[in-house]
C-alpha cells in the first residue's frame, strides 16, 4: 500500500468537491445517452438517403413527407422542428460533456512524458476528440448545403434530389472529399464510441465486451458504407 | 550488460527536474530492474553524488510500492509484472532506457522517481471499506458466497494500488483502481450495506483529487501488474448509475 505519512507536496491543490451530476462518470453517462440518440438519428437519416437509389420522385417525396410528419396532430413542419431541437440539445450536451472531460483530462496530467510509445489505445479511441470536431464542422457545412441550400449550386428546396446530384458532381470533388472524410470520422468515432457507450451504461462481462466491440465495428461499417454510397453513386454517374 | 540510462532527476517538489544520462556497466541479466538501479546508486554514492530516489518495499511484486515509467510503459515491457519483478534479461546489451516517474497532477513528484500516491488512500477512505462485523476466520463459512463471485472479487482484490493505471491512462484517470475496489467489495455479501454510497463517494473523492475521467482506452489494464480487467469499470458505471440520484 501507499504511505500516508509523506508530507503533501507544496503546490498540491486542496480537493474540491463538485455536485454529483458533474462527476466524470455522470458526464460520461450524458455523453453515452446523447451519443446513442445521435446514432439513432444517423441510421434513420441513412435509410432516407438510400431512397435516392429508388429514384428522384421517391427521394423528393420522402423529403416532403418529413415536413408533413405529425400532421394533422401538429401543424406542418412542427414535428420536424421538435426533432431538430432534440438533436441540437443532444449535440450541445455531448460536446459540453466532451469539452469538460477533455479539460479535466489535460489538467490531470500537467507534465508530459519525455518518452511515450502507444501501448493499447486504438486509433479510433485516440481520435475521439479531434474526430468529433471534424464532424461538427462538417454538420454545419452540411446544413448550409442541403438543408438551407445556401452553399448548394442549385439550392432548390422543392427538389432535394437535384441538389444532391449537383453537390457531388465530379468537378466538385472537394465537396465529395470533405463528405468522405467526415463520414469516415463518424465511423471511427462510433467504432470506439458504441462500445464505450455500452461500457458507460454498465456493460461488464468479458464475453459481452467482445460481442459489443464486434457489433460496434459492424454498425460503424454499415453506416460508413450507407453514407458513402450516395456521393459515390453520383460521382460515378450511377445516380444522375 | 552495459546500458545507457536516462533518468528523471528532481531534487524536490519545487525543483523543475530534468532527464540525466548515466552509463551502467557489468549488469547481470538476472538482476531485477531495481537491483540494476541499486548498482548505479552505489556508484553514485561512492562518487559523492546524490543517489536516485525510487520507491520499493517487498521487491516480490505484492506491496505496490515500486513503479516507474520504463521507456514510456508503466512497470516496463513485461505484461503483468511489477518493476521489482522485471529482470534485465528483457533488455538487450547496449540498450538506452528512459526512466520517468508516474505523471499525474494527483501524484506530485516528491523526489526523482518517487511520487506521492496518498490521493489513493483518500479515495479508499471515502468508501473503500465495509462496516459489517465479519468475525474471525471460522465465521467466514457462515456466509456462503457463490464461487464465481468469490473468484471475481478475489481477482479485483489483487489490486496492489501501485498507480500504474493512472500513469498509463491518457486522461490521468484512476478509474481502474477505483473500479477494482468497488468490485472487490460490491461482489461480496459483506460489502452490500455500503454498495450504493461507496461508488458515489469514491468517485467524488477521485474527481476531487484531480484524476481525469475514463474513456475506455484500455491503457490501464495493459500495464496493470495484476491484470485487473477493464470490464470492472462497467460494474462501477452500473453501480454509479443506479445510485446517481439516490
Ligand atoms: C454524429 C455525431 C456524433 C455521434 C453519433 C456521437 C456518438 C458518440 C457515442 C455513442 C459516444 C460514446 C459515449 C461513451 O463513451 O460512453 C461518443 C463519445 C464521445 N464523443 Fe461523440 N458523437 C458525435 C459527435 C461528437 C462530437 C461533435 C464530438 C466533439 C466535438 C464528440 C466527442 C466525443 C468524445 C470526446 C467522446 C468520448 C470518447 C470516449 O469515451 O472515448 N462526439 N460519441
Ligand atoms: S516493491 Fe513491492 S511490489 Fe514492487
Amino acid at each position: 500500500m501507499n504511505t500516508t505519512a509523506r508530507p503533501k507536496a507544496p503546490g498540491a491543490k486542496v480537493p474540491k468537491r463538485r455536485s454529483r451530476t458533474r462527476s466524470t462518470v455522470a458526464l460520461k453517462l450524458l455523453m453515452a445517452v446523447t451519443g446513442l440518440l445521435l446514432v439513432a438519428f444517423l441510421f434513420a437519416h441513412m435509410a432516407g438517403n438510400l431512397k435516392i437509389f429508388v429514384g428522384a420522385e421517391s427521394f423528393d417525396h420522402y423529403a416532403h413527407w418529413l415536413r408533413d410528419l405529425g400532421t394533422p396532430l401538429l401543424p406542418e413542419t412542427w414535428f420536424l422542428w421538435i426533432q431538430r431541437l432534440g438533436l441540437l440539445a443532444a449535440v450541445a450536451g455531448h460536446i459540453a460533456a466532451a469539452t469538460i472531460l477533455a479539460r479535466r483530462a489535460r489538467r490531470a496530467r500537467p507534465v508530459r512524458y519525455a518518452h511515450r510509445p502507444r501501448v493499447q489505445g486504438s486509433y479510433a479511441a485516440r481520435t475521439m476528440r479531434w474526430g468529433g470536431v471534424i464532424v461538427v464542422l462538417f454538420v454545419i457545412y452540411h446544413i448550409l448545403d442541403l438543408t438551407t441550400g445556401h452553399l448548394n449550386p442549385i439550392g432548390d428546396k422543392q427538389h432535394p434530389y437535384a441538389n444532391v446530384v449537383a453537390d457531388f458532381a465530379p468537378e466538385r470533388w472537394y465537396v465529395t472529399l470533405f463528405y468522405v472524410v467526415a463520414v469516415v470520422a463518424v465511423g471511427l468515432h462510433l467504432r470506439h464510441g458504441l462500445w464505450s457507450a455500452a461500457r458507460t451504461l454498465g456493460q461488464r462481462t468479458v464475453a459481452g465486451e467482445r460481442l459489443v466491440k464486434a457489433a460496434a465495428l459492424v454498425l460503424s461499417v454499415v453506416l460508413v458504407a450507407g453514407y458513402l454510397s450516395v456521393p459515390f453513386a453520383v460521382t460515378t454517374g450511377l445516380v444522375k | 550488460m552495459d546500458l545507457k540510462l536516462r533518468v528523471w532527476r528532481q531534487k524536490g517538489a519545487g525543483d523543475k527536474g530534468r532527464m540525466v544520462t548515466y552509463q551502467v556497466t557489468g549488469i547481470s541479466p538476472d538482476a531485477s530492474f531495481l537491483e540494476m538501479l541499486d548498482v548505479l546508486n552505489e556508484k553514485l554514492i561512492l562518487d559523492g553524488d546524490d543517489p536516485i530516489a525510487f520507491d520499493h518495499d517487498c521487491r516480490e511484486g505484492i506491496c505496490g510500492m515500486c513503479g516507474m515509467m520504463i521507456n514510456g510503459v508503466a512497470h516496463g515491457p513485461e505484461r503483468a509484472t511489477t518493476t521489482c519483478q522485471l529482470h534485465m534479461r528483457h533488455f538487450a546489451d547496449g540498450d538506452t532506457i528512459d526512466i520517468e516517474p508516474w505523471r499525474a497532477a494527483a501524484f506530485p513528484v516528491v523526489k526523482d522517481l518517487v511520487v506521492d500516491r496518498s490521493a489513493f488512500d483518500r479515495v479508499i477512505q471515502a468508501g473503500g471499506y465495509i462496516t459489517a462485523p465479519t468475525g474471525a476466520a471460522p465465521d467466514a463459512h457462515a456466509t456462503p458466497v457463490p464461487k464465481a463471485d468469490a473468484d471475481a472479487a478475489f481477482e479485483a482484490a489483487t489490486c496492489i494500488g501501485c498507480g500504474a493505471c493512472v500513469a498509463a491512462c491518457p486522461n490521468g484517470s484512476s478509474m481502474l483502481f477505483t473500479a477494482a475496489k468497488v468490485a472487490h467489495l460490491g461482489l461480496l455479501p459483506q460489502g452490500q450495506p455500503e454498495r450504493g454510497t461507496r461508488v458515489v463517494e469514491m468517485i467524488e473523492a477521485q474527481d476531487a483529487e484531480g484524476f481525469g475521467g475514463c474513456t475506455n482506452a484500455g491503457e490501464c489494464t495493459a500495464v496493470c501488474p495484476k491484470g485487473i480487467p477493464l470490464s470492472l469499470i462497467g460494474r462501477l458505471n452500473a453501480d454509479y448509475r443506479a445510485n446517481l440520484l439516490a
